[in-house]
């Protein structure tokens, strides 16, 4: 007798089919991964566990008794609760606030004290000291997602869903984050688990549920699974090709150079500390560190979103500190920005119009001001198809659209332009294997075409993998650069929590 | 493909209108209920309403006379909301729009009425714009709320044309007002003993252009990009200044238009508070009509339907006019409501975008 049991559920969008006749059971206390390719309908399937989305017809079991879900609250009082990836914390409230927020104990009179001790006792649980009284917008990702959890723990949820948890976590953050599932499952919760990285999926899963096209592909013991790239086969339906094929750089001439950059953040603190580095035609360079050390204002000083206190940025030889955002991208310049929803993309237009954004003021796109929409369908559709955009049509609204078929269209837009200069923020999160491997080798097929590319990431194995030469960040400073293709990933690892090793030669030389 | 493309679109359109629709049934049968316990026949108000509104060739006229002006206000806040601003100032853009065009009005005596009209037409647009760039340069400039400024210039315009119409351009006599336009300034009437003139056909027209402007062209599409994003505007080197600017000279022309089109259409004076507020109606109609053209065209209709019937209603069923105007105020509380817990939501999440650094839209 399964804890939760979803009995042929379908869910019909005007156009789509998200979820086709799915048969989906959890037992109690395990950890269930839930697989499938951007758009397979994962999203929405959880969606309808938790009362988002109401089932075109279906039905939903817990212990044995048929339930009716019609809002998140109703969820929540069958000890079902959903951490979106989008956050729901409000910043500016404390954290306690934010856990009581909503609850239906709440009395006239709130009692924060009471509800402080409680929560903090939940959350020394997991090894989390919190000050409850801090306000939330302090917190770091990783935090907010834990405050998240412990949210939903302390309404007494016993079904934990988690969609794309690790997809914005460093990978300190995800063990951290692993620990914390795992004494979860070990007191009884049960936890689904969405994610596009197989490796976690290995590691922490006990099954796995694959979805493809909507419809239900199979579900596994992970012990039964030999590796990863037999989870993609059920994944994907044919072979995956796991490595991205590169020959060596031919780097050309200098596109970007940056000297003695100095920047602040949002807080007004130093954000960019003396950053001096420079990216050639026809060569990759990554950008490793933890989240949050300068690499977002380095993006925006380049692309002229953000003002530089001093230092001298030229791209083809013109200083461009001076220039407008417009004129910067008119250079040559890609931009594949770090939040697809808060930049990146207009959730109320349709996807045609999403894909002009860069380009609507330039022949073919317009003439004399007006936009020629036929052509403009047209090349949209291309697009799509190209990079595997998963839409109804080119005039749905991009908000309705999957979260990696999201960016699977900023990708495309921005890349189609043929820069000179690419900089890309984390071009494939949230993507499927799939259209990981397609995205990674686009970029290098770009640079090999003789762009230069700036990757920042903080994942060290796409760092690795796609760089020719690494730069890591640290504290808004550059701790180390790196050009040899033999250095190790601990010594990555050693400089992106901030050691710099005394005798860095040595430790660079392959072959002490 | 192309089948499910048009069927998800008619859909999906059907979805959003439907919702006015609703508002407006509910209003109406809300009103009707407080009539019957006023004690009156609410069937015999609502025919009598129809009857003064649309009844006779007379009447169709007068319901479209009132329409007109909504067209233009209901335009002037739909553009600003579009570049994700709240014009406030379309009285005030009114009543520019009127004073602007009764100083061309009043002069050149003898020029002939092709030339004479459109420049006409043209002052009151540009007095209205004026007022509305000058809001929008203290909000880009000094990052002045333009829903504040805008208020504030209201006053500033009435009591502007008050000078104006006790002052200078006093007509000799006791009435504060000015003497009667040129004949050449004024606004032809397109039926026969009624009082419906040209300026119908402008507000028509500018309902066009408003849908041409903003989903046909380059710079209209900037705009909305704005209006939807500024971040993504940024990002893609579009200027939010330029595009707050413009936004803000057209909503101040629009409503400037309604101003002008009373005053050498209707009125044929400039008086004090000649605008019955059209510049606030105009807010319900772009509401009502989820500032698109389509739906300004329906909802200018109805308010200016509601208006023109209210005085029948009266006389035939003694309901009073309030009862309109709280038929009026629920529609606007209801698609208000609706308005104010989508941008809630909307800001919420914005903020939470903002500080969770959140990716993944799912
Ligand atoms: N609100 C909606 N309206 C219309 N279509 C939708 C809506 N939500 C999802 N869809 C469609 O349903 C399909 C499944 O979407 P879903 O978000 O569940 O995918 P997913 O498996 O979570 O993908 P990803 O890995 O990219 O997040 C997609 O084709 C999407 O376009
Ligand atoms: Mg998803």
């Amino acid at each position: 007798m399964a804890y939760l049991e979803m009995k042929q559920i379908t869910k019909v969008f005007p156009g789509v089919v998200a979820n086709d006749n799915i048969n989906f059971s959890v037992e109690k206390g395990e950890i269930h991964a839930l697989l499938g390719e951007n758009g397979a309908g994962k999203t929405t399937l959880m969606n309808i566990l938790y009362g988002l989305y109401r089932q075109t017809s279906g039905e939903i079991w817990i212990n044995d008794k048929k339930v009716a879900i019609t809002s998140p609250k109703e969820a929540i009082d069958l000890g079902i609760g959903m951490v979106h990836q989008h956050f729901m914390l409000i910043p500016a409230l404390t954290i306690i606030e934010n856990v009581v927020l909503g609850m239906k104990e709440n009395k006239q009179i709130l009692d924060l004290k009471r509800a402080a001790s409680d929560v903090c006792a939940e959350a020394a649980k997991y090894d989390m000291t919190i000050d409850p009284f801090m306000e939330t917008w302090k917190l770091s990702v990783g935090q907010q997602q834990r405050l998240e959890i412990i949210k939903a723990l302390y309404r007494g949820v016993k079904l934990l869903i988690l969609d794309e948890p690790t997809a914005v976590l460093t990978p300190q953050e995800v063990s951290v984050f692993f620990t914390m599932v795992r004494k979860l499952s070990e007191e009884g919760h049960t936890v689904i688990f969405i994610t596009h990285k197989l490796p976690e999926v290995m590691q922490l899963c006990g099954r796995c549920t694959v979805l493809r096209h909507g419809k239900l592909e199979t579900t596994v013991n992970i012990n039964d699974v030999k590796n990863k790239q037999e989870l993609a086969r059920l994944m994907v339906g044919k072979d995956v090709e796991f490595s991205v094929q590169k020959t060596p750089a031919v780097p050309g001439e200098e596109v970007l150079s940056i000297k003695n950059l100095n920047a602040r953040n949002n807080k007004g603190l130093p954000a960019l500390k003396n950053v001096s580095f420079d990216v050639h035609a026809g060569e990759i360079l990554g950008v490793a560190g933890v989240d949050g050390n300068g690499q977002s204002e380095l993006v925006e000083c380049l692309t002229g979103l953000r003002k530089i206190d001093s230092g001298v940025i030229r791209i083809m030889g013109v200083e461009i500190p001076k220039l407008a955002a417009r004129t910067i991208l008119e250079q040559g310049v890609s931009h594949i920005p770090e939040d697809r929803h808060r930049r990146g993309m207009l959730k109320d237009m349709s996807v045609k119009e999403n894909l002009i954004l860069m380009n609507y003021f330039k022949e073919p796109y317009s003439t004399k001001g007006f936009l020629n929409w036929k052509w403009i369908s047209g090349y949209a559709q291309e697009l799509c198809k190209e990079f595997n955009v998963k839409t109804p049509s080119i005039e749905e609204k991009a908000d309705k659209l999957s979260g990696g078929n999201q960016q699977k269209f900023i990708v495309g837009r921005e890349l189609e332009r043929k820069p000179k200069l690419l900089i890309a923020m984390h071009p494939d999160r949230g993507l499927d294997i799939g259209a990981t491997k397609y995205i990674q080798s686009r970029i290098v097929a770009a640079r090999d075409s003789g762009s230069a590319v700036l990757l920042v990431s903080t994942e060290l194995d796409e760092i690795m993998e796609l760089s020719d030469r690494i730069i890591v960040m640290y504290e808004g400073g550059i701790i180390g650069l790196i050009d040899d293709p033999q250095v190790t990933r601990e010594y990555i690892g050693l400089l992106m929590a901030g050691t710099r090793p005394q005798d860095s030669l040595e430790w660079m030389s392959p072959c002490p | 493909m192309e089948s499910k493309t048009t069927r998800s679109k008619v859909l999906s359109s059907l979805s959003t209108a439907s919702f006015p629709v609703l508002a407006v049934i509910a209003a109406l049968v809300i009103g009707a209920v407080l009539i019957f316990i006023l004690g009156l026949d609410w069937r015999l108000a609502y025919k009598s309403l129809l009857q003064g509104s649309l009844g006779t060739k007379k009447a169709i006229a007068e319901s479209l006379v009132k329409t007109t002006p909504l067209y233009f206000t209901g335009l002037s806040f739909a553009i600003a909301k579009r570049c994700g601003l709240i014009n406030l100032g379309a009285e005030g853009q009114v009543y520019m729009g009127g004073l602007f065009a009764a100083f061309i009005g009043l002069s050149f005596a003898g020029l002939p009425r092709y030339i004479h009209l459109p420049l006409t037409v043209m002052m009151g647009f540009i007095g209205g714009g004026l007022l509305g760039l000058i809001t929008g340069v203290l909000k880009v400039r000094f990052g002045a709320s333009e829903l504040i400024t805008g208020i504030m210039f209201n006053y500033i315009a009435i009591k502007l044309v008050s000078f104006f119409v006790t002052g200078p351009l006093k007509e000799p006599g006791d009435l504060d007002q000015t003497a009667i336009m040129e004949v050449s300034a004024q606004i032809p009437r397109i039926i026969e003993n009624t009082r419906l003139h040209a300026g119908l056909i402008i507000a028509l027209l500018c309902l066009v252009f408003f849908y041409i402007f903003l989903w046909k062209t380059t710079s209209g599409y900037e705009m909305r990009v704005v209006g939807m994003n500024r971040g993504a505007a940024e990002y893609s080197g579009i200027s939010i200044s330029k595009n707050v600017l413009l936004a803000m000279a057209l909503a101040g022309g629009f409503a400037g238009l309604a101003g002008c089109c009373e005053v050498i259409g209707v009125q044929f004076r400039l008086f004090q508070d000649f605008s019955p507020q059209y510049g606030y109606e105009g807010l319900p109609v772009a509401l009502l009509g989820n500032s698109h053209p389509v739906g300004i065209l329906l909802s200018g209709l109805l308010f200016g339907v509601l208006k023109s019937g209210s005085n029948t209603m009266k006389m035939l069923a003694q309901v009073p006019v309030a009862v309109i105007q709280i038929i009026q105020a629920l529609v606007i509380i209801f698609v208000a409501g609706r308005e104010i817990y989508n941008l809630t939501k909307l800001l919420r999440r914005n903020k939470q975008l903002e500080k969770a650094g959140g990716m993944n839209g799912n």
